[in-house]
Parts: C-alpha cells; structure tokens; sequence
C-alpha cells in the first residue's frame, strides 16, 4: 500500500475515533435521541476491510454503523447531522444512528434487527449474480448474530447458489452483555462457516494492516470462484453495548487489556517504526481531524429540522 | 373475451411481464423443476431456465430477505411464498423489512418487488396452513396488499403489481385457482388501490374481496330470487384502501354488510366499519354487520371447518338483517 493510502487509513480511524466521542457527549447532552452504539475499539475492522474493497462492491452492517458509513465515504457532516434528526443527514434523519446508508457510495445500512440484514446481503449478491456481474457484497454483523436462524438461512443459500458475498463476523466477544461462549455453541464462530462448506479464516481485528490483507485475500476469491467466504475478525468494543450500558458483564481489568491494544495506537506505532510517517505528519492528521469534527458538529446543529411535509415522503415510490 | 381460470390468469400474467422486461424473475420454493405447488408456473422452468426461476431451500427468510436485497439493488423479483402462513416465518421481512427500509433510507432506493402468497381455508390443512391473515398484513404502512377475487382482476392487478416499483404482497386464495371468468384478450393492467362495483344493486352494500367476492355473489343471487338487489363492492386492494365506491354505494343503499373470510375481530370489516361511520355517518340507516370466521383456529374435519368458514346462507341472512 502506498503511503497515501496508509495515512488515509490512519486518518479514517481516528476520524471515526473523534466523531463518536463527540457523539457521545452530544448524546449525554441529549442532542441524540434513541439507541447509539459506539464502534469505539473496533476501527481497524471496518476500515481494514473496506480499503480493500472496488468502489462498486457493496457494503451492509448492522446498527454500529458509524465507523463504517465513514469509511465508505460518507462526511463527518453527514453522520454528525443523521445522529441529531436532520434533514442534511444521508437518510434526512429519518433513520438515525442505526440506520446510516448512502447508497451512491455503496454503503447499503446501518441495519438494527439483529441478523435481518444477512439474507438482504444475499439478496443484493442474487441481484449482482442475475446481472453477471462480479460485484462482491460485503456483509457485516456481529458474534451475536451468527445465533439467528437469519444467518444460517443467508449462509446455506449463499454457499447452495454460489453468491459473491464476503461474510464477517466482527467477533467483540459480547451479544450485549453475553459472552460468546454463553450464547454460541463454538466459541470460534468461523467454524459455524464449515458447516456450510465455506471457505474461511479468523484474523486479529485490532490490526488493520491484517485486516486488510485477510480481507484483500478473502475478496480475491470471491471474485474469482463466485464462492461466498467466511472471515471472523476478532475485536473488541471499548465502550458499552449502547450508551445505556452499565457494563456489569465484564470486569474493568479485562477492558483494560484490551485498550492497552488499541487499533489506533497499534497503527500508529506501525506507521513510525515502518518510517511511513513522522510523528509530525501523524499530529496534523489528528489536528485535521479535530477541525473536521468541530465543524461538522456546527454543520449538523446549525442544519434545519426535516420538514414537516417530510414524514409522508418516501413510504411508497410510486 | 376469453373465459379462463384465476390459475391461467395469474399464469399469464407471470409470463407477460418476464416476456417484457428481463430484470423479472421468479424465485420460491418448487416454482420451477416441479412447476409450481399450485401449478402456476407450470412450464415456466423449461422455457426461462434456472437463471429466470429460481427453486430455493425452504427457508422464508432467504426467500424473503434475498427478494428484498435483489430488489434494492434493481432487479424485479417476484418471490412467492408456498402459502401466507408461511409469511409468519419470515414476518421480519414482509412487515420490517420490505415495509419499511425504503422510508427509514430516506427514499435512497425503490424496492420493486412482489410477494405471492396463498392463503385461506376450506382444503382441510388443519389449522396452521389454513389462514386468511391478510388484515395482518394491511395494517403495516409502507407495504401494498392486493387479494383479487376474479381472473380479470388476478391477470391485471398482478401485471401492474411487477410493474410497481414499491413492495407488493399479492394474496392468492388456495380454493380459487379453478373459477373461471372472462378475462379481456391481449394487454391490459388494473390499477392498484381501486376498489370496483362488481354487481349493481339498490337496497344493500355488500363490501368483500377475494373469496368473500365469490361467496357474495352467490348470496347476490339467492337474495335477488326474493327481491333484494345487493350491490357488491370489490376492494381488490387492501391497502392503499379505495373507500371511495364503497362510500358512493352505502350513501344509495344506506345498509350495509361486509363480508371476509378471516376472523372477524380487527379484521377488514372492522376498518370499513369504522371508515363508514368516520366518513358517512349520516348515511346509516341499520347496525353494519360483519360476516367472518369464526373465532377459532380452523379445524381440519371438514363440517367443523365449514361451520367456522363464513358461508353463502350467512351472508344473505346478514343482507337481511340489515335490512328488516
């Protein structure tokens, strides 16, 4: 990857990093109103993976879909504005922070029924595959959702029809506040793909090189067997499930250890031992980037209220 | 006019619209090798190949959830489901799903799809394979459901149903697929969300859909043999709801009966009912009486499940309540 690319990456994770954070507060404030889950801890999982994505393969994940709205393209200006219900956000606030798409930019949701969104995955790949084309779709979810009926009926026909479909599980470790080994028969979720015959491998989530190159690997594949493919990415949240989580299933010393691997310290410390950048360059990014979320903060309070007339619009097409 | 069968009418219309546009498929369970359960896409498998008539698992949610993806991205799909009560297996999709991603995008994407569906009792399939739930269905905004009563209609409305570029369920009744009815040669469609005067009359509105329509034709002509001339109006479309002829008729008869075949508690003829007082409340002249299943889940002995079905003797006995 080129040095560009690698800064852009860096500059990606903390944006996503820094608009969260602010959301927070704004939410504590109660400029934001319903669920909000923080992608905090998890940025090198969606940016790894999308940076290796061809702008037209899709993308579709559940309801920690900030990071990922980013990632494929979409403005600080635009998530800030979503999360406070306006009419500038991608989904003209009629969505909010679980369901952010902007389907220019093949960022397909920000879906919020745990596992609903996998045979719509499927489907999009139907779409592609009945149009010959070698669209990949890459389908998000988390170690929770792979418990649902929705996830073995998206996989099986994925594999039966020969859908281009990269299936990633983001492993944090918690279905909300339940372990993955008190909710999940196998603890190593990628061996629930086995079942189905499908190729797979786990990779280290807190690295986003590695994510990268798995999901870089993974697409090749996909594109050139017409076979779906299975990557667990092993993560963690930092945060609470949402904003509202009292955090009683996990022990203050076990976050720890992980924030002591944090994606975007990892990456920077990449960035100086490989000499990519100078601790110089990587403040600027981090101070472009505070300028970047002010604004966009001002951007989405100073934008209008949907308009009345809005909450008719967009139930039918015709 | 040629007199053909709801089966060749929805047949036909299946065929037209992948004739005239290539992004239609067909994808479902036994809809192609073996022709369709119902028989309905009998021979479409060797003519359209797999590409175009996609036999799936039997998995609703993959059905469903891939029909909705498919179209989101463009394509046409008519997903069909084996029977309605096998929707509830895949209910996230119809109502959460299908119903609702277009709004909660802010309009990004249509979802031009079309969900078939057969539903209703009367074949001994016991009591969860017998349902007429499509009240259920109505209540959610964002989707469209129509339930035609006549070939005509079948062949019309599902053609404009594949050329709507909003989710359609299309609700088919499992003992109609061999009533015949003249049918208009060559192209046509019927617009979505009218309702249609089926039969002229002055003295009682009967309003039904679907089987209700053929019940209360019959109970139409049992009720004229003794002097009543009931006026019977089709909804066709359940939603968007068409009141419109319904109004016109009931403010000519003031008496009025509606007649469905599930159950009768916040059912179809509640919303009329009601729709009726809100909007013609000047107009009544008698209580509005419900014809509807019985209040328990069909039975599979067929005297038990025809005494729980709505039948012609109860409608003419409603008409006539309503009109002493």
């Amino acid at each position: 990857m080129k040095k560009e690319q690698l800064l852009d990456l860096y500059y990606q994770m903390v944006l996503i990093r820094r608009v969260e954070e602010r959301g927070a507060e704004l939410y504590q404030a109660g400029k934001i109103g319903g669920f909000m889950h923080l992608y905090i801890g998890q940025e090198a999982v969606s940016t790894g993976l999308i940076a290796a994505r061809e702008p037209r393969d899709r993308v579709i994940t559940a309801y920690r879909d900030h990071g990922v709205a980013i990632n494929c393209g979409i403005s600080a200006d635009s998530v800030m504005a979503e999360l406070l219900g306006k009419a500038t956000g991608m989904s003209k606030g009629k969505g909010g922070s679980m369901h952010m798409a902007d389907t220019s930019k093949n960022m397909w949701g920000g879906h919020a029924i745990v596992g609903g969104h996998l045979p719509i995955a499927a489907g999009f790949a139907i779409g592609d595959q009945y149009a010959k084309n070698d669209n990949i779709t890459i389908c998000m979810f988390g170690d929770g959702a792979t418990n649902i009926g929705y996830f073995h009926e998206a996989l099986n026909i994925a594999k039966t029809w020969g859908l281009r479909v990269l299936w990633v599980c983001e492993n944090n470790q918690y279905g909300m506040g339940t372990a993955v080994e008190r909710a999940s028969a196998v603890d190593e979720i990628r061996q629930k793909a086995e079942g189905y015959g499908m190729k797979n491998s786990a990779v280290n989530g807190m690295d986003v090189m590695a994510v990268y190159e798995a999901a870089k690997e993974a697409m090749d594949f996909i594109r050139k067997e017409g076979q779906p493919y299975f990557l667990e990415i092993n993560t963690y949240r930092f945060r609470g499930h949402s904003m509202g989580d009292p955090e009683r299933y996990r022990k203050a010393k076990e976050v720890k250890k992980w924030q002591e691997n944090d994606p975007i310290g990892i990456f920077n410390k990449y960035l100086l031992d490989k000499k990519v950048a100078s601790r110089k360059a990587l403040d600027e990014i981090e101070a472009r980037v505070e300028e970047e979320v002010i604004k966009a903060v001002e951007f989405a309070e100073t934008s209008p209220e949907p308009a009345m007339e809005e909450l008719f619009t967009d139930i039918y097409a015709d | 006019m040629a007199k053909i069968t709801m089966r060749e009418a929805i047949s036909q219309a299946l065929m037209e619209e992948m004739d005239r546009d290539p992004a239609v498929f067909i994808m479902g369970q036994e809809v192609g090798v073996w022709g369709g359960t119902y028989a309905v896409t009998k021979g479409f498998y060797d003519k359209y190949g797999p590409d175009r008539i996609k036999d799936t698992p039997i998995a609703e949610n993959a059905i469903l959830g891939g029909a909705i993806g498919a179209a989101m991205v463009g394509q046409r799909p008519v997903a069909e489901l084996m029977t309605i009560n096998f929707a509830f297996s895949a209910m996230d999709y119809v109502v959460n799903q299908a119903a609702k991603l277009r709004y909660m995008f802010g309009g990004q994407f249509m979802l031009p799809l079309v969900i078939r569906a057969v539903g209703g009792g009367g074949r001994q399939l016991g009591a969860t394979h017998s349902q007429t739930p499509d009240a259920v269905f109505a209540h959610f905004p964002g989707l469209k459901v129509v339930s035609p009563g006549t070939p005509e209609d079948a062949k019309g409305l599902l053609k404009s149903a594949i050329r709507s570029n909003d989710p359609i369920l299309f609700i088919e009744h499992a003992t109609m697929y061999q009533v015949r009815g003249e049918v208009p040669e060559g192209e046509y469609t019927i617009p979505i969300g009218k309702s249609k005067i089926q039969r002229e009359g002055s003295d009682v509105t009967i309003v039904t859909y679907c089987k209700g329509l053929e019940l209360s034709m019959k109970a139409a002509d049992e009720l004229a043999k003794e002097g009543i001339q009931a006026e019977i109006v089709d909804l066709r479309t359940l939603r968007p709801l068409d009141m419109e002829p319904v109004l016109e008729s009931f403010k000519k008869t003031n008496r009025a009966i509606v007649v469905e075949e599930g159950w009768k508690s916040y059912g179809v003829g509640s919303e009329i009912v009601s729709r009726i007082y809100e909007e013609a409340f000047d107009y009544i002249d008698a209580p509005i009486i419900r014809v509807a299943q019985k209040e328990v889940p069909l039975p599979y002995n067929r005297t038990l499940e025809q005494a729980a079905l709505p039948q012609v003797h109860d409608i003419v006995a409603a008409a006539k309540e309503v009109l002493k």
